[in-house]
């Protein structure tokens, strides 16, 4: 496959990107703790890949992608793009480099503005950032929607009119009007109707082979991320578990939580047995207050003292394989 | 667009002929007499044949029938009569409807008050209006800011304090110790050239800074709270993930979309100008509809406050309608067909 052998290069690097939100508590709203939605994540995007990213509701993962297209001004970390270093940089600046990274957001109805129709969604950062005339514009949203499989004659309608999945086209043409190389798509097909989420997929597969784009691709539908991704990356309670290459992932997961994780994956073979499930107990612990030592040692089925003490090392334990693990430390010792 | 607005036309007939008869009879069981006002000298029979004059002596169904008439077609064809100069059937005795204590035209009162309510109501409307949609949208954009604290301080002072007390504070302050602003409006003023023109400006300031206080503080709370909800939309965080400037986010996707509900608040205030500011006419002495109003009150004097109340009833449900309008128009999800 593509990633076997020849090296490539790294389009997004991410790292120890930390992304708290502040609490405020009391009379005087003093400042009492902060959520620690994504604490200290690192990770890569090779030119060209899907990197997947999973992980239950609540464990940072939209946080994360937001905190990577500097949506959020972030806590601390650093993310680089094409080798630009933009952990840092003032939103004015950033501006000028939205073109080159897109995000497609998981809610097409909330995401698109209810006042403006497709045609001035669309069109709209292309009067910003290119100068196109009017014709030229048109001609380029029509273009757009040809690529996303919507009828140019809806140009002129509102985002109301349209049903789930067209709205999610809508916003795939719109991330792409600028011809970007990277874009987020966080959660994009949620919200969609299962037989909807296939094509969606579908045309961001097409859309990468054609454009030749880079995907974050958020989810928790960890089927679909098996279908897409070519790496994937789990998270859990802001910080970042393991990453494999797809399928060493789902053969051989390394950490409790992956295990966890893909053992929950529903098995339509009703013969097959499904004592061997990993079924964790408890709660996620509160991202405000985590627990010391790993922050999976609260449910993790093979707990160990060590666990309950020190954080494990992110580490690389085979190639392309990294774990957040005391289990996988030792056995590199 | 155009159906649904002419069968919302339609709808209104009979609704403001309801609300005329409701006003009649409300006023009929006033318990106030339009003699009462007169010398106490006056014998009782006496009184008993002014009321009798007046029309009181009929049934309420032939007094509300005649009032009819009277509003519903005599007026209006006395107005063609002056915007044509022509003479339509019956121009020489037609009955009008006549204030019991001026025996004049009610119509020609409210015209000769109607100049003097718009200026000084309709300017602090103005005012109000564009003092409040950038104050709500700075406060919403920096919430909790210094800027925002104040704004929230100012609006509850403007909603908590009356006009009969701002008012005379003004009054205290600008004109008897500083001796900016006079106290009373003078309605003879007539503007003729640059002095009169400054001397008009100076006379409305106060008049105009006490009832602008009110409608900001209503308006720029209205603004703020439509605007926050809009911030943390999706849509916006789109918009700033275009890479659009914070300008374009903030005055064309948020501004736009939290204008919708504003609008319609605005739209509704409408009437009140016309309405009049009774007490702030009162404190300044602006001889207005308000203060027609309560003379009309204080005199009993049916036909003046029935026909007056009969008007802001009319402008009420046409400035309803203009609102649903407004909204159909300003947001493309409400269609009305």
């Amino acid at each position: 496959m593509l990633d076997n052998g020849q090296k490539r290069e790294k389009l997004v690097e991410v790292s120890d990107l930390k992304m708290h939100f502040p609490i405020y508590a009391g009379l005087f709203r003093k400042h009492v703790g902060d959520v620690k939605a994504v604490d200290g994540v690192s990770f890569d995007i090779f030119d060209g890949e899907t990197l997947g990213l999973v992980g239950e509701s609540g464990c940072g993962k939209s946080t994360c992608g937001r905190a990577v297209l500097r949506l959020y001004d972030i806590t601390s970390g650093s993310v680089k793009i094409g080798g630009r270093e933009i952990g840092a940089t003032p939103q004015g600046d950033l501006r000028k480099m939205r073109p080159t990274m897109q995000m497609v957001f998981q809610d097409p109805q909330a995401s698109l503005n209810p006042r403006m129709t497709v045609e001035g969604i669309i069109g709209e950062p292309l009067s910003e950032h290119t100068d196109l005339d009017r014709k030229g514009k048109l001609a380029k949203v029509h273009e757009l929607m040809d690529a996303v499989g919507l009828n140019r004659a809806f140009s002129s309608r509102y985002p109301h009119e349209f049903s789930g999945g067209q709205r999610q086209r809508i916003g795939i043409a719109r991330a792409l009007a600028l011809n970007p190389k990277f874009i987020v798509c966080d959660e994009p097909i949620a919200a969609l109707d299962v037989s909807i989420q296939a094509q969606v997929v579908n045309l961001l597969e097409d859309l990468q082979k054609k454009l030749g784009l880079t995907y974050l691709f958020i989810s928790h539908d960890l089927s679909m991320v098996r279908h897409i991704a070519d790496r994937v990356a789990v998270m859990y309670l802001g910080k970042i578990v393991e990453v494999s290459p797809r399928d060493a992932l789902y053969s051989d997961p390394l950490h409790p939580y992956t295990k966890a994780l893909l053992s929950a994956v529903p098995e339509p073979d009703p013969d097959v047995t499904t004592d061997d499930r990993v079924i964790l107990q408890g709660d996620v612990p509160s991202p405000s207050n985590p627990p010391k030592g790993c922050n999976f040692c609260t449910r993790c089925p093979a707990v160990m003292d060590i666990c309950h003490e020190n954080e494990p090392e992110f580490r690389e334990v085979s190639p392309g394989r990294f774990v957040a693990c005391h289990h996988h430390n030792e056995t590199t010792n | 667009m155009l159906n649904y607005t002419l069968r919302r036309l339609m709808f209104t007939v009979p609704v403001l002929l309801f609300i005329s008869f409701i006003i009649f009879i409300i006023l009929d069981m006033a318990p106030n007499d339009p003699t009462g006002n007169l010398p106490m000298t006056i014998p009782p029979d006496v009184r008993e044949k002014i009321r009798e004059s007046l029309g009181l002596g009929q049934p309420l169904p032939v007094r509300y029938f005649k009032w009819c008439v009277q509003f519903f077609i005599n007026e209006p064809l006395n107005i063609i009569d002056k915007m044509f100069d022509v003479c339509t059937w019956g121009c020489e005795d037609r009955l009008r409807v006549r204030s019991w204590a001026t025996r004049s035209p009610v119509v020609d009162l409210i015209v000769e008050r109607m100049p003097q309510t718009l200026w000084v109501v309709g300017m602090s409307y103005v005012v109000g209006i564009i003092l409040a949609v950038p104050i709500g949208v700075i406060s919403a954009y920096k919430q909790y800011s210094w800027f925002d604290q104040a704004g929230t301080f100012v609006s509850m002072v403007g909603f908590s304090v009356p006009s009969f007390f701002s008012g005379v504070l003004v009054i205290v302050i600008f004109s008897v110790q500083l001796g900016w602003f006079p106290s009373i409006y003078d309605t003879t003023l007539k503007v003729v050239d640059w002095d009169t023109f400054m001397m008009q400006i100076r006379q409305m300031v106060m008049p105009v800074m006490v009832l602008a206080l009110q409608t900001t503080a209503q308006i720029s709370r209205f603004m703020r709270a439509s605007m926050l909800d809009n911030l943390n939309m999706d849509y916006v965080r789109t918009a700033r993930a275009k890479g659009m400037k914070e300008t374009t986010v903030l005055l064309v996707h948020v501004l736009r979309n939290s204008l919708i509900p504003v609008v319609t608040v605005i739209a509704l205030g409408i009437p009140a100008i016309f309405g009049g500011a009774i007490i702030t006419e009162a404190v300044f002495k602006v001889n207005g509809i308000g203060q027609l109003l309560i003379i009309g009150i204080q005199g009993a004097d049916i036909p003046l406050v029935q026909t007056l109340t009969f008007i802001f009833a009319v402008l009420i449900v046409m400035f309803n309608l203009i609102a649903d309008i407004l909204y159909g128009i300003l947001d493309p999800r409400i269609r009305y067909d």
